[in-house]
């Protein structure tokens, strides 16, 4: 098709604009370096005529399967061909390859290479990391089972020791005992890290991980005593083989325990690892990569909804005028901005945790620990409440563009059910905000027995000095200024002080009732959560204001700031409850902020497109008719949906087998 | 044989679960028509939803015709007919998974819109299925907004017919069921233009596609728009006019006629047509809205004391996940909004019936209120509902994000009804015009309808609960939504009123309020299901522990809708922190009470395993052998090529061969 121009209202928008996009595009890459090299590397796979292929959406289950396996492969031997080594690069290069699917060796290339890495002994790195570096081997990590996920220790399946044969003994003892979910285990893989409970001389060892081949290197028929295949199909993740796996007295050779840390000797005697602390750090750093997911995911899903309120056209706001562009409307707005803004904090915390990790991991391997646990902590914590705020914001984005959004082609379904799991792998969302209610109890005890903490939950230090004067918590006069983040980053901090004291508070009248602290710990749960939320909530407001002192140039920084206020502010409208039961906020605050609130949306309004502009995806990436860069929407749409599959036959087959003899019968 | 862990949640039971079941039926008889229509559809393998997790867009499509033209055998075996009492559970029996219900709204279309001479021509060919009706409304560039259409019918006074055309691309056809590949005909809506004068929108008949061979007529562009997120079975479809054209007489007379020479003539009053329209967004609920609820609830709460996961006790067995509390507190307050609701609508229905009453008896007094009430609970109950069933699906991990679970379909389904009757944020609009307008009329002492009477008495009191347990009193939980939904609409009242007063044109002002009115109209809507939950609970018989325990699903309906929104109630000090501490507190004591019935308040809403095609959600609790089972049927288990064309030479290292 002849190349379209862009069409008039998203020209007029960006003409509007008060900042220069690429600039903000640069903070969000790291500089204008990264955002140089970041598109060298799309281009590169956007120009390569080997990653070209049909919509996936008019394909089934087994082609997009078969679409990814074929796109894996050759991006595994591009990649070497152009000498990228560097993560980021690699995460850039396999994102544009797949559109930010995921894809089959995932696993191999994320969980079963860097694992034989940290935890294989030099012999085993000797016996598998070539073959499974050159793809003779392609292994997943097989953890869940059927029966337990985030709950490791419950895991069922065995291995036994035969010190006779020097053989482990596999068994799925259980239904439940199945492996079920890991990526790349229903079809592709021929081997797999297996994690099962370890039983040598009569006595269980707990979770270790086995090295075990299941399919057979040549044929890739399943070998005897193992059972596996695909779980069916799911709400995304179709070109995944998530898989099962049933091991039936399957046996192993005793080097294929990965002995790193544990080790089984020939005679059956088990020799404990040294610390087990060290896992933490993979655990954080995948997680952080969910935080950096979410704000990704959302900024997609609101430049697609933005861009398509700007070209969309409804209804009448001043008689007798041209119907207005639905993004004129404040209750569009209303839905759309506080995303807009949020998926902009979200990617300043995504950048601020992966620094982090590495600053921390730096003095982890100089044998420094003392920071880990609070970044344990509030990484679990942070992936919970992005994770949960960024699948709703996508959701919304979708309801935002009406019956439209709803079709395939607007790419915010898939981007839905792609992201969706992320609230349950990698630690269930629940799960991971009570772990930080854990670190925030035990921080809130370190404070009230005398103690000082430092980090992100200082300001509980705050609380045992306030107890001192005689008044309520809840009496104490916060000025806050509504028009300044700082200030509202103390008004998040009191909020944040006030949940978390009254979760530990609720925690010990339950201890005081019964002696079971499991069962006082349940029944405090949803306080817990609340205030880990809460807390989560501050760190945010924190970091994104301060990201605004390190923008230099003025026009993104007056940009930026408004986004920042409008988030704060919109959080604050959103749970007023919370302000005002502390006492933080009055009623008439709350009315302000409330009317704040609108007004930044009316101040916003003629950057959105720009804002949205600065995320930089590529159409292709975009995957999204309503979204398209030129606003070319509705001629796309026609010609998306003519290629639609019940479109390929002028009649339908069913006319002739269904219909017609239904109306010559009547 | 039954999981033990769902049969013991049995045993516990507070309450007779056949006599709620009747309660929801309406009657123990209605029960039994509902059961004997279910158990012969389901029994009918033609019928069967088996397969359809594993089915393509293509392979959906032709069940569900097939299903369709099963169905009118079916029928005619059973001796049902459309006017029986079994029609209306016939939907529900087949979980919606079939074709042609377009072809009940294009026949509906014709009666309410059509002269008699139309009625009497068309209605016996849609009757026997001579023809396929599609009903043509939305297009590409417009929905919920109908002036805006852009698809013209011209008159043409020398041949008597109009032309019909979709000037634009954005004039086209979008989004209509059935339309893509089998109906013969549609009710297209368009500009009707005469001697160059537009009179708007106006319906017309349009057969697009031949009944010989099925082949699209001269001038029509028509076919499937493409993968959706759910509804695959149906083949919404796209629609081009070119020069078409239609009779004079296909244009749908009742109430406005275009004569021989041009004369455009009204008659009659559109009122009891509007009403009509009103309605079919009420009658949707219950199908499509509350069902998907109460099955993702069903589906969720046996998994959950299923699901053992971690320990709650050191030395003991792992606990069921539904005894977490954040479990309880993700899963139960949906469980009490489908109750909730479900009253709520037969509330509606009942107002309905009456309002059609008085309609018939040319009194249209109580339109405004209907057209209010229908709107404002059409979006705030899908909403609710939408947002309930995502809860269920997330509560259920991992597991729940497989089709087998059948809570991704639900999901997706029940996502479509946020937009479609109406995109609901215009609907609450809708709601809350009606809310300024009675509110300004009762601070003036005007009379306004029953339902908002409340507006008028605005108290400025504070709640007086002393302790949690007044919290437990429906006088106290209906005030405080009562005092949030005055404060909402009087406040919003008077932004509008100051804005305009300082000069800001009526229009923008409205545009600057609209995120509160949004707010108020929620509001309206939330007090009015609360107040009726209350008082439907006052009615219910005492016997078979039935009122106690909606009671509590009452209160946990109305505590936790404080909980999530605790702003609203405090703002103003109506509710004190401390007694919002109350609230809080009341509110967990209640999710433990509710926990021991929550399995027989799942049962109660009777859904066959068939009807729920969930692997985990079955009766008998045996979800791990079942999605075990499920998953090797899956056609990804069978031979697939990915791997001698793929993997075969990436295994063997010949990369540079692919």
């Amino acid at each position: 098709a002849a190349a379209m121009s862009v069409n008039a209202d998203l020209r007029r928008e960006r003409a509007a604009a008060t900042f220069q996009p690429e600039l903000l595009t640069y903070i969000l890459d790291g500089g204008p370096e990264r955002t140089r090299r970041r598109k060298e590397i799309e281009a590169l796979v956007l120009n390569d005529p080997d990653f070209q292929h049909e919509d996936l959406n008019f394909l089934s289950r087994s082609q997009r399967y078969e679409q990814a396996i074929r796109k894996s492969s050759l991006m595994v031997m591009k990649l070497r061909e152009y000498g990228i080594a560097d993560p980021e690069e690699i995460y850039w290069f396999k994102s544009f390859v797949h559109r930010g699917r995921p894809e089959p060796l995932d696993l191999h290339l994320g969980m079963f290479l860097p694992t034989l890495l940290t935890q294989a002994t030099p012999e085993q790195q000797d016996r598998f990391f070539m073959p499974a570096w050159n793809l003779e081997i392609i292994g997943t990590y097989a953890q869940t089972e059927m029966g337990h996920g985030t709950h490791l220790r419950g895991l069922e399946t065995t291995a036994t020791y035969d010190p006779s044969t020097q053989e482990f003994i596999l068994n799925s003892p259980t239904v439940t005992s199945i492996k079920w979910w890991p990526g790349g285990l229903g079809k592709t893989s021929n081997h797999a890290i297996v994690l099962a409970q370890l039983y040598t001389q009569g006595q269980c060892k707990g979770l270790h991980a086995f090295i075990v081949p299941i399919r057979q290197l040549g044929t890739h028929e399943p070998l005897p005593g193992i059972t596996v295949g695909d779980i069916g199909p799911k709400f995304g993740y179709d070109e995944m083989d998530n898989g099962y796996l049933k091991m039936d007295n399957f046996r192993i050779p005793r080097e294929n325990m990965l002995m790193k840390y544990a080790q089984v000797e020939p005679d059956g005697t088990y020799v404990k690892p040294v610390s087990d602390k060290l896992t933490y750090g993979t655990m954080v750093f995948i997680r952080s990569l969910i935080v950096g997911d979410s704000a990704r995911s959302l900024s997609r899903a609101c430049t697609i909804a933005i861009r398509y309120s700007a070209v969309r056209h409804q209804s009448e706001l001043k008689p007798g005028e041209p119907e207005p562009q639905i993004l004129d409307y404040q209750t569009q707005q209303y839905k759309l901005f506080p995303l807009l803004a949020t998926a902009y904090a979200f990617h300043f915390v995504g950048a601020y945790i992966k620094d982090t990790y590495h600053r921390v991991n730096g003095d982890i391997s100089k044998g420094d620990l003392s920071e880990l646990p609070e970044l344990h902590a509030l990484t679990a914590g942070l992936k919970a409440f992005t994770s949960w705020t960024a699948n709703a914001g996508i959701e919304e984005c979708r309801m935002a563009c009406g019956g439209h959004g709803y079709s395939r082609c607007s790419g915010i379904p898939d981007i839905y059910v792609t992201f969706t799991p992320s609230c349950t792998y990698e630690g269930e969302n629940t799960v991971m905000m009570l772990q930080t209610a854990r670190f925030l109890m035990k921080s809130y005890t370190q404070v009230t027995s005398g103690q000082q903490v430092t980090g992100m939950v200082s300001y509980l230090n705050d609380l045992s000095r306030q107890r001192i004067q005689p008044q309520h918590v809840a009496a104490r006069t916060v000025t806050v200024r509504i028009n300044d983040p700082t200030s509202l980053v103390e008004a998040y901090k009191s909020r944040a002080a006030r949940l978390v004291e009254s979760a530990a508070k609720n925690l010990q009248a339950e201890l005081n009732h019964r002696n079971n602290k499991e069962d006082a710990w349940n029944r405090t749960s949803v306080d817990l959560v609340r205030a880990s939320e809460a807390h989560c909530h501050y760190v945010i407001v924190k970091l994104f204001t301060a990201k605004l002192a390190e923008v230099t140039d003025a026009a993104v920084r007056a940009v930026l700031t408004n986004l920042c206020l409008l988030y704060a502010l919109f959080g604050i409208s959103r749970n007023a409850g919370d302000f005002l039961q502390a006492g933080i906020l009055t009623s008439v605050q709350i009315t302000q902020v409330n009317q704040h609130v609108k007004e930044l949306l009316a101040v916003i309004r003629p950057n959105a497109v720009a804002l949205v502009d600065s995320f930089d995806f590529h159409d292709v990436h975009l995957g999204s008719v309503l979204g398209r860069y030129d606003g070319n929407v509705y001629e796309n749409m026609f010609e998306w949906a003519k290629k639609s599959p019940l479109n390929n036959t002028q009649v339908h087959g069913s006319f002739h087998k269904h219909l017609k003899p239904m109306q010559a019968k009547l | 044989s039954v999981n033990p862990d769902l049969a013991s949640e049995r045993q516990t039971s507070s309450f007779s679960v056949e006599r709620l079941t009747a309660l929801l039926d309406g009657g123990a008889e209605q029960t039994q028509i509902r059961r004997a229509v279910v158990e012969a559809i389901e029994s009918d393998p033609v019928f069967s939803r088996e397969n359809q997790y594993f089915q393509t867009q293509n392979e959906r499509y032709e069940a569900a015709v097939r299903k369709a033209v099963h169905l009118q055998k079916k029928m005619h075996e059973m001796g049902w007919t459309e006017n029986g009492p079994e029609y209306k559970y016939l939907y529900r029996a087949l979980s919606g998974d079939v074709a042609f219900l377009l072809h009940r709204v294009f026949m509906r279309s014709i009666s309410m819109l059509g002269s008699d001479k139309q009625i009497a021509k068309w209605i016996p060919l849609s009757t026997q299925h001579k023809l396929i009706g599609s009903y043509a409304q939305t297009e590409l560039g417009h929905g919920t907004y109908l002036q805006g259409l852009e698809t013209t019918a011209v008159f043409d006074t020398a041949t008597q017919e109009f032309i019909l055309n979709t000037p634009k691309i954005s004039a086209m056809k979008w989004w209509p069921g059935d339309m893509g590949r089998s109906a013969t005909h549609t009710v297209v809506f368009a500009q009707l233009y005469i001697h160059g004068k537009c009179y708007g929108i106006h319906p017309f008949i349009v057969q697009i596609r031949s009944l010989q061979d099925h082949s699209l007529c001269p001038g029509i562009t028509a076919g499937d728009i493409g993968p959706k997120m759910n509804f695959e079975h149906i083949d919404n479809g796209y629609l081009l006019l070119k020069n078409v054209r239609i009779p004079r007489d296909n244009m749908l007379s009742k109430f406005c006629e275009v004569q021989p020479d041009g004369t455009y003539v009204r008659q009659g009053s559109q009122k009891i047509n509007y009403f009509t329209m009103t309605t079919v967004r009420i009658s949707v609920l219950a199908d499509e809205v509350l069902t998907p609820l109460m099955k993702a609830c069903t589906i969720a709460i046996r998994y959950s004391v299923v699901r053992r996961q971690s320990k709650l006790k050191p030395g003991e067995q792992e606990a069921k996940i539904l005894d977490y509390q954040t479990q309880q507190e993700k899963l139960l307050p949906q469980l009490a909004t489908a109750y909730a609701f479900h009253f709520i609508n037969d509330y509606l229905q009942e107002l309905f019936n009456r309002g059609y009453g008085e309609i018939q008896r040319k009194n249209f007094d109580m339109l405004p209120e209907l057209h209010a009430l229908s709107s404002g609970f059409k979006a705030v109950i899908t909403q609710h509902c939408t947002a309930g069933v995502e809860i269920c699906l997330r509560a259920c991990g991992g597991h729940g994000y497989s089709l087998l679970s059948g809570l991704p379909s639900l999901y997706t389904k029940i996502f479509a009804s946020c937009i479609y009757e109406g995109e609901n944020t215009i609907l609450l609009l809708q709601t809350a015009r009606f809310l300024i307008k009675c509110f300004m009329a009762a601070s003036s002492g005007q009379p306004v309808p029953p339902s908002v009477t409340y507006l008028a008495a605005v108290k400025h009191g504070k709640c007086p609960a002393k302790n949690k347990l007044d919290f437990l009193s429906p006088d106290i939980y209906t005030e405080a939504y009562q005092h949030v939904a005055v404060r909402l609409t009087s406040s919003t009242a008077a932004k509008l009123q100051d804005l305009i007063q300082s000069g800001v044109k009526k229009h923008d002002a409205w545009n600057q309020c609209t995120v509160q009115l949004v707010q108020a109209a929620k509001a309206h809507c939330h007090y009015i299901a609360v107040k009726n939950f209350a008082e439907t609970v006052e009615k219910l018989e005492t016997k078979a522990g039935i009122q106690k325990i909606m009671k509590h699903l009452c209160d946990l309906f109305a505590l936790h809708g404080i909980f999530s929104n605790t702003g609203a109630f405090l703002y103003d000090g109506y509710t004190s922190a401390a007694q919002m501490d109350m609230v809080t507190a009341s509110y967990l004591d209640l999710l433990a009470v509710i926990r021991k019935d929550a399995v027989p308040l799942v049962d109660a809403f009777d859904f066959t395993d068939k009807s729920l095609n969930s692997a985990l959600g079955s009766h008998d609790g045996q979800v791990y052998q079942r999605l075990y089972e499920w998953a090797q049927k899956s056609p990804t288990n069978q031979m697939s090529p990915a791997y001698e064309r793929y993997l075969k030479p990436l295994l063997h290292n010949t990369l540079s061969k692919l």
